[in-house]
């Protein structure tokens, strides 16, 4: 009896784990080609000079896409220059410096942190943090880039503070105890061995940061005024913007299915889709191209 | 101890709260008949009042209102999920087209009327505008409050996403000042904000500020610009009186569709919107009501 029961277990449960893993590559493709399918069709409605104009206002089929496409690209800069330093920087600390029942505390509570339904951040936003922002930078409105930037670095920095901790973490003793040994200073065993060990995973972290940045939607639309300009000067980031997601949310339920629109929202999303896939192949080869060196060295 | 009491909590609240909606279907199970209502953020309110009211009255009636924007509304009536669709502005030839094409008449009601209020933080100085000048401010030629009178601040200009039957309306009768054939457009750096919350939050607290709103929606703390329709025309302030015998300039008409002639309880419900005890709802909610104005 036990040992048949173990054999059907054994045949059961590991194809199981590997439907689960090939479904997620089959879901990628089949939303990459939905999106394709719902979103090319915009190419051959819209003139291409239109469809990359500086204009964006759909009820009068002006469908230029270049105010959106910068505004998700100068708020998701803003937010990775805010939660770079301070997650990699809370994840060092809890992972090298802060003693073991301080970390016990403040692990849970970032990941709390992380939990917070956007909706909640982007409420403080209004009420909070853009007339601050206003009135601390006399700017004509405190709805801007920069606002929606604050907050989405701070919806970034659990992400990147609880996987560069883990990376961090899985980083030998023997690395740290080596260093010391020769002499190093606490500093330059962060800066010089443990990071440069962990990179992977830091770099992880960060592309996944920037991943929940740049798909953020309800904060955004809350606190960034939604004004579709071109985004591109030095000043854009006290400006109001548009972004790509926020432009989607807020038209997509209007648009009747088939129309102009309604493929040219398609397609934004698919551009979306496709910044993100950047990102990730970009990342993954610079831990590839890392790894790589890492195996040369110690051979 | 603290922390692990704090899940059973929420458990608990969930618990009651599914208990509590159980026992209200269990009630009203045998008889009830529903009636689906969508669309206009506008008329939410006043829809829900209507809803409140009737059911009251009706206990075997139970209508659900839900908002959206009016283009939500009538793609839901398009697609005939609901029984009454609201919107603050007419039904599109498109749209019409669109219905026809799914076997669907749209059946039109006029319900009420509303006026949009041009809505500035206290503090403003700016009292009054003519139509000519909130134009210009939302399609970008004046930038500064001393150009209308005055402080010397930049002028935000904030306004319902286009979605709102609001921002359409108010594209066509203020910014084009109701000329068909004009292309002006809203400045590119007008914010597009999603909610009447949103554009009441900003007003509320920037000084700079200029935003517009159904006169329903808008609160005691904000002020309201008086709007002449010429240059010089008089200044009129939205009231009930005041768009009922049309001299406010920024007022128009609020629709339900159905699919078709309504029939049953849809149209007994209908019936009652246009009857005096409903419409004197909407006087309470700050609209204008059809009756007076069309008795």
């Amino acid at each position: 009896m036990e040992p048949r029961k173990l054999n059907w277990q054994e045949f059961f449960i590991p194809r199981l784990i590997k439907a689960s893993g090939y479904s997620a590559i089959l879901f990628v493709v089949l939303i990459f080609f939905f999106l394709l399918r719902e979103g090319l069709p915009a190419l051959g409605q819209v003139e291409l000079d239109v469809l990359f104009s500086q204009r964006w206002y759909p009820i009068e089929a002006y469908f230029g896409t270049l105010p959106l496409i910068t505004g998700s690209l100068i708020v998701t800069i803003g937010a990775m220059i805010v939660a770079l330093p301070f997650g990699i920087g809370t994840a060092v600390f809890m992972s090298e410096i802060a003693p073991r029942w301080l970390r016990e505390i403040l692990k849970p509570l970032v990941e709390l942190l992380g939990g917070l339904p956007s909706v909640v951040l982007g409420f403080l936003g209004i009420l909070l943090l853009s007339p601050f922002l206003r009135i601390f930078l006399d700017l004509p409105t405190g709805l801007t880039a920069l606002a929606g930037a604050l907050l989405l670095g701070g919806i970034a920095v659990p992400t990147i503070v609880s996987i560069a901790e883990d990376a961090l973490d899985a980083v030998p003793y023997s690395y740290r105890e080596a260093a010391w040994a020769m002499g190093a200073t606490r500093w330059q065993t962060i800066w010089r061995v443990t990071l440069p060990a962990a990179r992977s995973g830091v770099l992880t972290a960060v592309m996944l940061g920037i991943g929940r940045t740049i798909g953020e939607t309800m904060t955004v639309m809350m606190v960034t005024g939604n004004a579709p300009v071109l985004a591109i000067k030095l000043n854009s980031i006290f400006r109001p913007v548009r972004t790509m997601t926020a432009t989607i949310a807020a038209e997509m339920g209007e648009v009747a299915n088939g129309s102009t629109h309604y493929h040219v929202l398609f397609f934004i999303g698919l551009v979306l889709f496709l910044i993100s896939l950047a990102v990730n192949i970009t990342a993954s080869s610079v831990v590839f191209k890392s790894k790589k060196r890492a195996e040369r060295v110690l051979s | 101890m603290k922390f692990k009491s704090f899940p059973a909590i929420i458990l608990l609240l969930l618990l009651s709260a599914c208990g509590a909606g159980g026992v209200q279907t269990n009630s009203t199970a045998e008889t009830t008949s529903y009636i689906e209502n969508k669309g206009s953020d506008t008329i939410v309110n006043l829809a829900l009042a209507w809803a409140e009211a009737y059911q009251e009255e009706h206990p075997d009636v139970r209508i659900s209102v839900t908002g959206g924007g009016s283009g939500t509304g009538i793609a839901a009536l398009i697609n005939g999920t609901v029984d009454i669709a609201n919107a603050s502005r007419q039904i599109k030839t498109e749209e019409i087209e669109q219905a026809r094409a799914n076997g669907i008449e749209p059946h039109e009601f006029i319900i009420a009327r509303d006026a949009i209020a041009i809505i500035v933080h206290p503090d403003n100085p700016v009292s009054r505008l003519t139509l000519q000048q909130i134009s210009d401010i939302y399609s970008g030629k004046i930038t500064n409050w001393a150009e209308v009178g005055g402080e010397d601040r930049p002028i935000v200009c904030l306004s319902r996403e286009t979605n709102s039957g609001t921002h359409v309306y108010f594209l066509e009768t203020v910014l084009r000042l109701g000329d068909s054939k004009a292309k002006t457009l809203f400045s590119m750096e007008t914010l597009l904000l999603p909610s009447s919350e949103g554009i009441i939050n900003e007003v509320r607290q920037n000084p700079n500020a200029i935003g517009y709103d159904g006169l329903g929606y808008v609160p005691d703390d904000l002020k309201i610009i008086a709007v002449a329709e010429t240059d010089g025309g008089e200044y009129v302030l939205p009231m009930i009186s005041t768009v009922n015998d049309k001299s406010y300039p920024i007022a128009r008409d609020l629709y339900m569709y159905t699919a078709g002639e309504p029939t049953g309880i849809v149209k007994t419900y209908l019936d009652w919107i246009l009857s005096t005890e409903a419409q004197k709802i909407v006087a309470e909610l700050g609209f204008v009501p059809i009756l007076l104005y069309n008795p």
